[in-house]
């Protein structure tokens, strides 16, 4: 279980076994980008991410960035004026 | 009519047709929106960035599936951001959402009664985007030294309000839009308080290089036909720009028909 504050709501995410486990940046690295949006069923939709301030290019999605406590924000484009 | 061709409204290098710019938000659902925005016949087109709802379902539509920004150039809006720090990320995070599009509307607010721009905090985040690469198009108030100074950083655009944002008032102050047109050499494009045609019309009769709006059209009875009503205000306040104005003759009539030859009197 990796805990992580998404959109300003705590969420708890199981950490499935896979290629996620070669964390190699944080030591305590788990779960990546794409991951988290499977589990949110966001996968394959028009949406941007920042993590704890910084924006996380799709290029990273796939890197196991993200750790206990981070702060996430994803968006998407509604109507505006 | 060779003028009229060749009028093209240029932000940041890129050329549009239509100098009506509309917003998105307000209408009743997502073909309502489409059938609006085609009837405005605009091709910049805003939106705003939010946060996704979690536990919405998930197959819901997406605007960028209605609007796809192959066809419109989308504009990502700052509504509702209160702070430079909230703006600046924001933007950032559409210019993620939209593969690298920098253009954008730059909006902060100071107020959430009136929807005032906070003035300090626009020229300090547009200053940051700028650095940053961004195009920033501004909404500002209609002070003319604050839409100059917008501009002097790099702003491609400054877009003064004509009333406040959602009010439908029209133009409360043509003669500050006035100044700020005649000091501008970037476009200015009035951004919130147009309430009707009519109210566009006049905007573009003053010099404007275009009109943005959202409410007037979303918030109509039938948002389709004022879309169609807007383009139409749009294009006719322009061309009677360059037409150039007859000049104003205070109390003094001057008759259209010819003086001489009329009839007889039976009389005399």
């Amino acid at each position: 279980m990796i805990q992580l504050i998404v959109n300003g709501q705590p969420q708890h995410v199981p950490i499935s076994h896979g290629a996620e486990t070669r964390a190699q940046s944080a030591a305590d690295a788990t779960l990546n980008i794409a991951q988290l949006l499977e589990h949110m069923g966001l996968q394959g939709k028009r949406i941007a991410v920042e993590r704890n301030g910084e924006i996380v290019p799709r290029s990273k999605f796939d890197e196991p960035i993200l750790v206990n406590g981070d702060r996430l924000e994803i968006v998407v484009a509604v109507g505006g004026g | 009519m060779a003028d009229k061709l060749m009028d093209n409204l240029v932000i940041a290098g890129k050329t549009y047709s239509s100098r009506l710019l509309v917003g998105t938000g307000k209408y009743k659902d997502f073909d309502e929106t489409r059938a609006a925005v085609d009837a405005s016949g605009a091709e910049i087109v805003t939106v705003a960035i939010r946060r996704t709802n979690l536990g919405q379902n998930p197959d819901e539509p997406n605007l960028l599936d209605v609007l796809p920004p192959s066809q419109y150039t989308l504009l990502p809006n700052t509504a509702g951001c209160y702070t430079l720090e909230d703006a600046v990320r924001t933007l950032r995070l559409a210019r993620e959402l939209l593969d690298g599009h920098t253009l954008v509307k730059l909006e902060v607010l100071g107020d959430p009664r009136t929807l005032y721009p906070n003035m300090v905090e626009t020229l300090k985040a547009a200053e940051i985007l700028i650095k940053e690469g961004f195009q920033v198009m501004v909404y500002t108030s209609d002070d003319p030294i604050a839409a100059k100074q917008l501009e002097e950083i790099g702003c491609v655009a400054v877009m003064p309000l004509a009333s406040l944002i959602g009010s439908g008032m029209g133009i409360l102050n043509p003669w500050n839009l006035q100044i700020i047109i005649e000091n501008a050499t970037v476009p200015v494009i009035v951004d919130a308080g147009v309430g009707t045609a009519s109210d566009a019309a006049i905007a573009m009769e003053l010099g404007c290089d275009g009109v943005l709006m959202n409410t007037a059209i979303a918030a109509a009875q039938n948002p389709v036909l004022m879309a169609s009503a807007m383009k139409k205000a749009v294009e006719a306040g322009r061309e009677a720009y360059l037409a150039g104005r007859m000049a104003k003759k205070l109390y003094s009539a001057s008759p259209s028909s010819p003086v001489a030859g009329t009839i007889g009197q039976l009389k005399t």
